[in-house]
């Protein structure tokens, strides 16, 4: 994927959202890394890194619940916002353009799967 | 209960009609030629390609232009003010299309709104880049060898990784051969093919060869702007322009309004109008407003063009095998054409990819979404139309700079008038929603004190942010 020119930079460890704060926006990363981390019983566990062409956050736009983990930069990166209004407004008029949006959490929920049967398989 | 011979007559008939849906829809090896390969066309070929890959269909796609973007000037140029709107750079993410540094000659921060009274700067709600400014082909004359592609060139490129082939032919006729639409070129060869999709804008002599033909094809309303371009250091022009478009609504006749788009070591000036002339731009580049703004002595002019503009939709932009995406077919009023490339092409694409490529398929699948945008072209015309009356009365002029000076300063205060101008000068929202804006009781209420607070005697304000 591409490096992207727009959005804003966020500097190494800066956080862009942070988990459990309400949120009506999703991100795509344009250039550089982010971290997605959960803040759990256990401590701190590290879910995903992202790079350039990724989203994250997408699940406040159709949820209203508030963020399930936070996103942090891992070294300079730029990140653009895209608004959920601007996003449903388009979606009304193109509901194809979820087609990217359930593929990337399709892909997620995929990943996780596997996740989930290789820690119960290591439990056993 | 029918008569068995009833039967197989209907059923006779059914088969016919399905055969002839049938025929009028893609299949495995099915051809289609796009005209044209600027943001439209290259848009419809990416999403008829991805589409079709979607559900395994096979087909071929060629898109015909003459021009190359690998040209400075004339030659390579697209004729545009090369804004991408918030909006647009929002949806492309979403679609994983991100717009990449060598493209983006300066993401845009700010619009500086500059009258006779005053200017007010409206920043960005966001706080980020998300306006793209670009050159559509490879830049102006003397551009020579600079690091930055070009957007229509970018865009080409995304169609072409998803398999479409480019072909730099000029097209000299077209005509209907079997029910097939055929295109013939200058070495009097011909292509036929199952569907042809025109994206060749409003600046190209292909338009015309669709006027003599039986789907009866309206040319769409056009008006000319004006476009020049004004050359530079890079530095120099981030020093006086800084990462703002600069919108300039002055008193002078026959301007509708103009602006000034920072771009690399270039600065775009963008005017539209009636009856845009020399004497007209000499008028505008002389205003004090512009000269405070943009020294245009300091920085010659190296390229310009007065470019058609659609200003009226094709009432049937369809036809059996024939679609008209961008701004061939429908776009939006002044603002966003880009974007109404977008959302046109792939709404064309949908259609033929899964509905069909009849006119009746069109006209049912397709159409809505070019009225969407027509529709929302009428309150524009009105919105714009108030830019006459705001011309006219300086004081009103100066109720606006004051009420979007005074939101800017006190970001706690609701933006009701930055919004409405943002939203009229990036085109990032549709009309219908600005003018929605316009009716809220806080913008009425606020826009009433400060007509009362400027009234106020033995006070005589100059607002400048």
């Amino acid at each position: 994927m591409s490096e992207g020119a727009l959005g804003k930079i966020y500097t190494d460890g800066e956080v862009i959202i942070k988990q459990d704060a309400a949120g009506d926006c999703m991100y795509v990363v344009q250039s550089g890394q982010v971290e997605i981390v959960q803040s759990t019983a256990a401590g701190e566990q590290h879910l995903n890194l992202l790079s350039a062409g990724d989203f994250f956050g997408e699940m406040a736009l159709f949820e209203k619940e508030v963020r399930s983990a936070t996103a942090r930069a891992v070294g300079d990166a730029k990140v653009l916002k895209v608004d959920k209004k601007a996003l449903f407004r388009r979606l009304q008029e193109d509901p194809l353009l979820a087609t990217n949006l359930l593929q990337t959490m399709s892909h997620r929920i995929r990943a996780l799967s596997k996740q989930l049967a290789d820690h119960e398989a290591d439990s056993r | 209960m029918k008569h068995s011979s009833e039967l197989s007559v209907l059923d006779s008939f059914a088969s016919l009609a399905n055969e002839e849906e049938a025929e009028l829809s893609l299949s495995n090896g099915s051809r289609v030629a796009v005209v044209g390969g600027g943001p439209a066309g290259s848009f419809f070929s990416f999403f008829l390609l991805k589409m079709a890959a979607a559900v395994d269909l096979q087909i071929e796609v060629d898109i015909y232009d003459p021009r190359s973007f690998a040209h400075c000037g004339p030659a390579g140029c697209n004729h545009c003010g090369g804004i991408v709107s918030e909006s647009l750079v929002q949806i492309l993410a979403t679609e994983g299309i991100n717009l990449p540094e060598s493209v983006v000659q300066r993401g845009i921060e700010s619009y500086l709104v500059h009258m006779d009274v005053g200017s007010v700067a409206i920043q960005n709600q966001a706080g980020e880049q998300r306006i793209a400014a670009l050159y559509r082909g490879n830049g102006p004359r003397e551009g020579g060898e600079s690091r930055w592609e070009s957007f229509d060139g970018y865009l080409q490129a995304l169609a072409k990784k998803k398999g479409a082939r480019v072909l730099h032919q000029l097209i000299t006729n077209i005509h209907w051969r079997k029910g097939y639409p055929c295109l013939q070129f200058a070495d009097q060869k011909e292509a036929r093919y199952d569907l042809i999709a025109v994206a060749s804008g409003v600046n190209s002599n292909f338009l015309r060869l669709l006027e003599d033909m039986p789907a009866g094809f309206e040319p769409p309303r056009t008006t000319r702007a004006y476009v020049c371009e004004f050359k530079s250091t890079e530095a120099e022009i981030l020093r006086i322009l800084g990462n703002s478009v600069h919108v300039y609504l002055l008193p002078i006749p026959r301007l509708e309004f103009a602006a000034i788009i920072p771009k690399g070591e270039f600065a775009t000036v963008v005017m539209l109008g009636d009856d845009l002339d020399q004497e007209l731009v000499h008028t505008f580049l002389n205003d004090p407003a512009v000269g405070a703004s943009f020294p245009s002595n300091a920085v010659p002019c190296v390229c310009s063009c007065s470019p058609l503009i659609n200003m009226g939709a094709r009432k049937r932009p369809y036809a059996d095998r024939m679609v008209l995406v961008g701004d061939s077919g429908v776009t939006r009023l002044y603002k966003d054409g880009i974007g109404a490339a977008f959302r046109t092409a792939k709404a064309a694409a949908s259609t033929a990819v899964f509905q069909g490529i009849s006119e009746q398929t069109f006209r049912k699948n397709f159409w809505p979404a070019c009225q969407t945008i027509t529709k929302d072209n009428a309150i524009g015309r009105f919105m714009f139309g108030t830019t006459g009356i705001l011309k006219r009365f300086r004081f009103l002029r100066c109720v606006i700079l004051r009420m979007a000076a005074r939101e800017q300063a006190h970001t706690s205060r609701k933006p009701h008038m930055s919004s409405l101008l943002w939203n009229m000068f990036t085109g990032s929202a549709p009309y219908t929603e600005i003018f929605v804006g316009a009716l809220h009781p806080g913008f009425i209420g606020n826009l009433t004190l400060n007509f009362v607070a400027n009234m106020w005697p033995g006070k005589k304000r100059k607002e400048v942010s």
